[in-house]
């Protein structure tokens, strides 16, 4: 069965080089969903994207990536929203394209964010008055 | 049988006060009926939290030695209004910090400013102090640098000339361009729509002909206990209102003040408008003390009753036609979603219902610990008010 995992990649200067992205498509048939990435002037690198595949499938492909400089972390963290600094007070809902920054408790207007639904657009981000969205790209 | 704010106040100190949130007494009121009610009920808790750009704080930072009479201040790079006494200054909530590029490059950040200053310094932080003067007999002292928090100084005194607008006008963009304004980012023709107010738990729409708010009331100010110190500025009492008396636009204003050092930093919190400018998001609660049935039905008031006007602010807002383009109950903005000149429009907020809700709450506790009394106002607010614009004439030679 196929899964898709977000998975936000840090390369140090020594992987930079390195084709990772054509080996996770070649050796271990994944589809590839970049969300933003960043080569940043010390010559680092940052990829936050998609991997869609067989479950063990991408587990080699974890396997193969730990092998390398490579830190892999599960999940969104290129778009980073800080509960603390949050008002909720929705400005951002309508210009989030995906819902996810929504309300998650309609109640009492609490709001949330579903990192699996965040595309990594980074609308929210002029659009919180607060500064409560922020990106590492 | 009414009641008096003495009655009320006794039984808040005896902790005995029956005090109901402004979305709990909704529930309550339909369960038991007005009048039942009114005899149990004691205070209703009204709140708001959202920017509210006239705000800002008188600031005394003690004398320096020798002593200085400051004549120009920046607060973290943030100028201060010095033309007051010695070591006092006045720091405004949207006053830019020095060298911010404005909308140079449009738009632009208004990544920090007066209201930032003023969140660092409830958050307890240290902010820089850079003040000039050209030096006196008394006062010969030129220049200082120094860092300054909040326990450094004499008074931190919030005076803020408008805030808690009764109503408020729901923004749109009817034009072809994506705008910058105070009511946030509005998508290009009509893909989005934004609303500033906590409707039923708001305070001037829960007392919209203003019973019992007036000059001296006590209001819960980001924590502290402040009060309503004059009619807000821009207050202009002569709307057009509902069947139940609430303003379906601006309306009533109240201007407030309390001791910035007891104020809880969650509740002060310094705003950035893309291409508009910086402010400062507040949170404030008001109690309504429930003497009549009258007072009580008028707390009851729900989202579903309280209509709110669309304008449009690429063109009628600036340009002050004085066009409107249709109205919508608070209810109906919630949902998210609305249909306006046949089209659906995604809608948004600038005002956090979920902070109000938790105002009304804190003070709520406040009161039932009998630690907040209600003050009965010295003058109403004006009831028959309406307001001018500027006319723009030739100067005189």
């Amino acid at each position: 069965m196929s899964v898709t995992k977000k998975l936000y990649l840090y390369f140090p200067k020594s992987e930079t080089e390195k084709p990772i992205v054509y080996k996770l498509v070649k050796d271990f048939d994944l589809v590839i969903n970049i969300f933003r990435a960043k080569v940043t002037p010390e010559e680092e690198g940052y990829l936050s994207l998609d991997v869609t595949g067989e479950a063990a499938n991408i587990e080699r492909a974890l396997a193969y990536l730990s092998t390398l400089e490579v830190n892999i972390h599960a999940g969104n963290k290129g778009l980073h929203w800080d509960k603390e600094r949050c008002a909720h007070c929705g400005a951002c809902v309508v210009h989030c394209p995906t819902g996810a920054l929504a309300f998650a408790d309609q109640a009492r207007r609490q709001l949330g964010f579903t990192e699996d639904l965040c595309v990594e657009c980074h609308a929210c981000i002029p659009a919180c008055p607060f500064g409560a969205c922020t990106s590492s790209f | 049988m009414s009641k008096t704010y003495q009655s009320i106040n006794e039984k808040i100190a005896a902790g005995k006060a029956v005090v109901l949130t402004a979305e709990e007494v909704i529930d309550y009121v339909e369960r038991k009926g007005v009048a039942a009610a009114a005899q149990e009920v004691d205070v209703v808790t009204t709140a708001t939290f959202g920017p509210m750009c006239s705000s800002g704080c008188f600031l005394n930072f003690g004398h320096s030695k020798p002593k200085m009479r400051i004549t120009e201040a920046w607060i973290n790079d943030v100028q201060a209004y010095c033309g007051i006494a010695a070591v006092d200054v006045y720091l405004g909530a949207t006053q830019l910090r020095h060298n911010d590029p404005a909308n140079m490059y449009h738009p632009g950040e208004f990544r920090y400013g007066g209201g930032h200053v003023i969140e660092d310094l409830v958050a307890g932080k240290k902010v820089q102090l850079f003040a000039l003067s050209y030096g006196t007999d008394d006062y010969p002292r030129r220049e200082i640098r120094t860092m300054v928090g909040l326990d450094d100084l004499n008074q931190a005194i919030m005076v803020n000339p408008r805030n808690c607008y009764q109503n408020y006008n729901v923004a749109v963009n009817l034009s072809d361009k994506r705008i910058y304004t105070y009511m946030g980012i509005l998508k290009a023709r009509m893909r989005s729509m934004t609303y500033c107010s906590a409707g039923q738990l708001s305070p001037l729409l829960n007392d919209p002909l203003y019973q019992t708010i007036g000059l001296g009331t006590s209001v819960w100010l980001a924590g502290a206990q402040g009060l309503v110190y004059a009619q807000g500025t821009q207050h202009a009492s002569l709307v057009e209102r509902s069947e139940n008396g609430v303003p379906m636009e601006g309306a009533g204003t109240l201007a407030l003040s309390g001791d910035m050092k007891k104020m809880l930093p969650d509740f002060v919190r310094g705003v950035s408008f893309k291409g508009y400018g910086v402010s400062l998001a507040l949170g404030v609660g008001i109690p309504i003390p429930i003497l009549n049935a009258e007072i009580l039905k008028r707390t009851a008031v729900r989202d579903s009753e309280i209509y709110a006007t669309v304008v449009d602010y690429a063109e009628d807002y600036p340009q002050k036609t004085g066009n409107t383009l249709g109205r919508f109950t608070y209810a109906e903005l919630r949902s998210g979603e609305v249909e306006l000149l046949g089209k659906k429009v995604p809608v948004t907020s600038m005002s956090s219902y979920n902070k109000a809700l938790t105002i009304c709450e804190l003070l709520k506790a406040e009161i039932q610990a009998g630690r907040f009394l209600l003050s009965e106002p010295s003058q109403p607010l004006p009831a028959a008010q309406g307001m001018r614009g500027l006319q723009c004439v030739e100067p005189q030679r």
